[in-house]
């Protein structure tokens, strides 16, 4: 069990990077705790696989450093970290029992036989792989058959940290999220490092503590799954998050104030930043249907039971609310309200208010 | 449903056909060569099972049998492991991989009776490449139309060199189609090298190497151009395997019958072990 | 245009994959075949669309009985799950593909590939070919390709299932206005729940083989006729628990009871299951009358901005899912609220007897 560490990393698969489009990854720097569930979340090519094969040692870092308890790894192949890495395909030693492939990284480190057998035992009930053990491992379901590459590493006591590379890929929705709360469970059984690679919000909102959000190469933001929702530290994070996600609108900024369409519109505290691009972000949870404010169109309403979104179209923007209460009809001239404590603006995509 | 399966034979039909025209027609000729007696002009007479009793008690037939299935053994056990060992050596990505499929698909590519000759030339003490230089620069006697055990390496190393390639190249393909994420997990297991072919690349490649091995076999069991040409089954019987041996008695002696009970023991023998091989090799997989 | 299946079976070997089914289908809005992996919505849309010959039964078109008539002669479209084009052409050539079948003039296909490609967004994309596209216009040239044609009718069997949830969004946002008012039938078979609301129109459940109800997409969430349907239409699944009535109070186990008004209170006395989808059983006490229920949360999962709790009173499990993200804690008691006028009551046969807020 580790910390880990990751310092000033940088990396591109070019041989002669000049600008920073030609990095994979734009200086990182990061601190994991001990026994803390970590997700990696953003969508593909953004460079969470690089950074996951960075500390996995499969990836050579082009620049920093990579430390498990303060000690430099950055250039130690993957058997040398003491690590697990559960793929996105099951990979299993198809001609060798379930048992057999539990037991195999512990044999291939000299474990004896008895502490062998009871670990994989004990490993294999957590996992509700026990009635199987005798089975060989290729006539399993693919769900079955993820379990125990999870196994493989979970029956070493020596690991550092365990990585998922989104590992639910292949398996059934309706087993998804079984699977998905299993592993939680496990985390809080056993309590070493793990880190979820994914571009899925539910599985890495559910499985993580801490989220760490990556866009372009960069992380723009790091933070349990409330702190994203609410109080998302860059439009990407809102846009990404939630569905649907937050309301993107221009703003104009005079005398301290946010205006959207020449309406003065409340935010949650001070503007502290600026920038070329001003924006103001609200999630659809948060726009009402109000007697006076923003003048609207209904375009759209799609009434999914629990609460009905609905698309408005105000000028050339359009705003998506959820209504609880009756929802309004298609075409109906409305106006929008939005609620100060959850309004924010931000400044070329960051940022750039502080709570009242 | 009914109609529907009908209708299905009648698709199958001229593949049914055609099938029998190449297959079933002439090995039913064989059939009926094998029980009668001739005697020239076209006049044939019953003479039963007659022919079997005779070949399968003949010791001309137990020794040809005795080198066919040295022979085949003897190569697929040269063949299998040094194309799987090529197989592994050869590089999977980068320029160098079109290089190697080529070089190893060319002895491929050349006709039998050309392997036969070429092979041939090369081993005359006098002027071939590998005669000469055994012979006179190293001083080792080697002359296959004397020694047997000269024929025997020459035809093994011929067919070696002629038909690894086939293996290598079935073996690659099946090694290829192992996803990268294997051979990480394995490394992260802390497995040996030993341990990363025996429980991942061997099993991966197996249905491959079942193809590559019933291949082999009946080719090699069925050889006949080559060592023909090469050795033309001497000196004396030494190199005289099966299919010559057949090839001698039907159009040599033109002895129809005994020929026609020969190729169907052979033919049976063929079909058996074949099956035998891929039940054995397929078993576990259920 | 319509489509339509008339007592239409289907068995494979002796397994039976279709059970007695007829249905059909108008043109305009939007038919939505909703159920789970191997529920036979596949197998439907394969029945209908010709690529599988029923057992028993007819499929008709416009009035013609189109039984083993070869889906060439249909004309339909049908778009995959997975992103079928052909590798070795431009976007283009993959969407005018179906035209140069039928033979159409060559400044006709211009004109309407371009259409479809605008409809798509794929006007910038048309000289690429399909490798050098991301997942979402991969889908959306196969979309192309199955509008530029008009059809009689468009089958779209989970065309959504492989994108990133931001691309399905978006997505499904466009679908309904792309394929409404031209002319075709639209057939779109999913897995989930929330999906077939977000589109709207009109949906079948099917389950195990056989169509439980069908109706407008909002009413038969609101009123599942039978628990089936109830099961097939909610995620996360809806709460299940039996009940059993006396004069107007409902009684669940030994510690939970509540008052039942009109319909539900003239019920007959007796033994009930209790449905009550997840949404009504929120963490927070809610503005209407509500019944608490103190559990201890076993699992949690929180999508973008809503959290599901799976919850254990004694041997009962129940599920509930709120706005927002709620930070429950595994293995901890929680307090939750569950709106009785929200219920669903359903009668021994499965059949659905009352709704909480029923009136006589």
């Amino acid at each position: 069990m580790s910390r880990i560490a990751l310092r000033k990393l940088r990396h591109s698969y070019m041989k002669a990077p000049s600008s920073p489009e030609d990095y994979a990854l734009k200086e990182i720097d990061l601190e994991w705790a001990d026994g803390g569930a970590y997700a990696l979340l953003g969508p593909s090519g953004c460079g969470k696989s690089t950074l996951l094969n960075i500390i996995s040692g499969l990836l050579v870092p082009s620049e920093g450093q990579v430390l498990f308890n303060d000690e430099d790894v950055t250039s130690l192949p993957p058997d040398k970290r003491n690590i697990a890495q559960v793929f996105q395909f099951p990979v299993i030693y198809d001609t060798m029992s379930v048992y057999d492939n539990l037991a195999f990284p512990l044999r291939n480190r000299g474990v004896a036989h008895d502490a062998v057998d009871t670990r994989v035992r004990e490993i294999a009930e957590m996992l509700e792989l026990g009635d199987w053990l005798k089975v060989r491992a290729s006539n399993l379901a693919p769900d079955n058959k993820q379990k125990i590459s999870m196994g493989r590493g979970l029956v070493r006591d020596d690991v550092n940290v365990i990585m998922f590379d989104k590992p639910l890929t292949v398996i059934d929705p309706e087993l998804k999220w079984k699977l998905r709360s299993k592993l939680k469970e496990l985390h809080q059984r056993i309590a070493v490092t793990m880190i979820y690679v994914t571009h899925d919000q539910t599985e890495a909102l559910t499985f993580a503590d801490q989220v760490v959000v990556m866009q372009d190469g960069v992380v723009v933001q790091i933070g349990t799954p409330v702190e994203l929702f609410e109080r998302p530290q860059h439009t990407f994070v809102g846009h990404f998050i939630g569905s649907p996600g937050m309301n993107i609108l221009p703003c104009e900024v005079s005398g301290g104030r946010a205006v959207f369409r020449g309406h003065p519109v409340a935010l949650e505290g001070p503007i502290t930043g600026s920038g070329a691009r001003m924006e103001i972000g609200v999630r659809p949870e948060f726009v009402k249907i109000e007697s006076e404010g923003i003048p609207a169109v209904i375009e759209r309403v799609a009434d999914i039971g629990r609460h009905t979104v609905v698309e408005a179209r105000a000028g050339d923007e359009t705003v998506n609310a959820i209504i609880s209460s009756e929802p309004p009809q298609v075409g109906e001239e409305v106006h929008l309200g939005f609620e100060p404590a959850q309004t924010r603006v931000y400044a070329d995509g960051w940022i750039a208010t502080e709570k009242g | 449903m009914k109609t529907e399966t009908q209708r299905g034979w009648l698709f199958v039909l001229p593949v049914l056909a055609l099938v029998a025209f190449n297959a079933l027609v002439p090995l039913m000729t064989v059939v009926n060569y094998s029980v009668q007696e001739t005697f020239g002009n076209n006049q044939f007479f019953w003479h039963g099972l007659g022919w079997f009793s005779d070949i399968l008690r003949s010791e001309r037939f137990h020794a040809a049998l005795g080198r066919q299935l040295f022979f085949t053994a003897t190569i697929l056990a040269i063949e299998v492991p040094l194309g799987v060992a090529i197989a592994l050596a050869m590089p999977r990505k980068g320029i160098w991989v079109p290089v190697c499929l080529v070089l190893m698909a060319l002895p491929l590519l050349i006709p039998w009776n050309v392997v036969g000759a070429m092979w041939n030339i090369f081993t005359l003490p006098d002027i071939g490449l590998l005669g000469y230089t055994l012979n006179t620069t190293l001083g080792i006697n080697y002359n296959m139309t004397q020694s047997p055990v000269a024929a025997w390496a020459t035809i093994i190393v011929m067919d070696v060199w002629h038909w690894t390639s086939l293996v290598v190249l079935l073996a690659y393909a099946g090694l290829i189609s192992i996803p990268e994420a294997y051979y990480q997990a394995a490394k992260i297991d802390g497995a040996s090298n030993w341990s990363v072919f025996r429980y991942i690349q061997l099993p991966k490649m197996k249905r491959v190497l079942t193809i590559a091995v019933l291949l082999r076999f009946m080719d090699s069991f069925n050889i006949y151009t080559e060592p023909f040409v090469l050795t033309g089954g001497g000196p004396g019987n030494s190199t005289t395997l099966l299919s010559i041996d057949l090839v001698k008695v039907a159009l040599g002696q033109f002895d129809l019958g005994p020929a026609a009970a020969m190729s169907l023991i052979y033919f049976a023998i063929t079909l058996a072990v074949s099956w035998l091989f891929y039940t054995l090799m397929t078993k576990d997989e259920s | 245009m319509s489509l339509e299946l008339r007592n239409v079976t289907k068995k494979v070997g002796g397994e039976t994959h279709i059970y007695e089914t007829s249905i059909s289908f108008d043109v305009g809005g939007f038919n939505i075949l909703l159920g789970a992996t191997n529920a036979g919505k596949s197998t439907l849309i394969k029945l209908m669309a010709g690529l599988e010959k029923p057992s028993s039964g007819e499929v008709w078109v416009d009035g013609d009985n189109v039984t083993g008539v070869s889906p060439q002669k249909r004309n339909i479209a049908l778009v995959h799950q997975f992103f079928v084009n052909y590798p070795h052409m431009t976007v283009f050539e993959n969407i005018a593909s179906p035209l140069r079948v039928q033979g159409i003039a060559k400044s006709e296909v211009e004109a309407r590939v371009e259409e479809a490609a605008n409809i798509l967004q794929l006007g910038p994309m048309l000289k690429r070919r399909p490798q050098e596209l991301s997942g979402g216009q991969q889908q959306r040239t196969a979309l192309a390709r199955a509008i530029v044609k008009k059809s009689k009718a468009i089958f779209l069997d989970e065309p959504l299932a492989n994108l990133d949830y931001k691309l399905r969004e978006e997505l499904r946002e466009q679908l309904p206005a792309l394929l409404s008012g031209r002319g075709t039938v639209v057939i779109y078979a999913t897995s989930e729940p929330t999906e077939a609301l977000l589109l709207g129109g009109r949906t079948a459940l099917v389950y195990e083989g056989r169509i439980t109800q069908m109706g407008g997409t909002t009413e038969i969430y609101r009123t599942p006729s039978n628990l089936t349907s109830a099961r097939v239409f909610s995620d996360p699944p809806i709460n299940l628990a039996p009940v059993t009535k006396r004069g107007d109070r409902v009684f669940l186990g030994e510690h939970l009871s509540w008052t039942v008004f009109e319909k539900a209170a003239a019920l007959p006395d007796g033994s009930y299951t209790v449905g009550i989808r997840p949404h009504f059983v929120t963490p927070t006490e809610p503005l209407d009358r509500s019944v608490a229920l103190r559990g201890r949360v076993q699992i949690t999962e929180l999508s973008g901005s809503e959290s599901i709790a799976h919850f254990a009173i004694g041997e009962q499990t129940w599920v509930s899912l709120a706005t927002g993200i709620h930070a429950y804690r595994v293995g901890e008691e929680h307090e939750f609220h569950m709106i009785p006028g929200q219920c669903f009551y359903f009668a021994e046969n499965g059949e659905l007897a009352a709704k909480g807020r029923d009136h006589v």
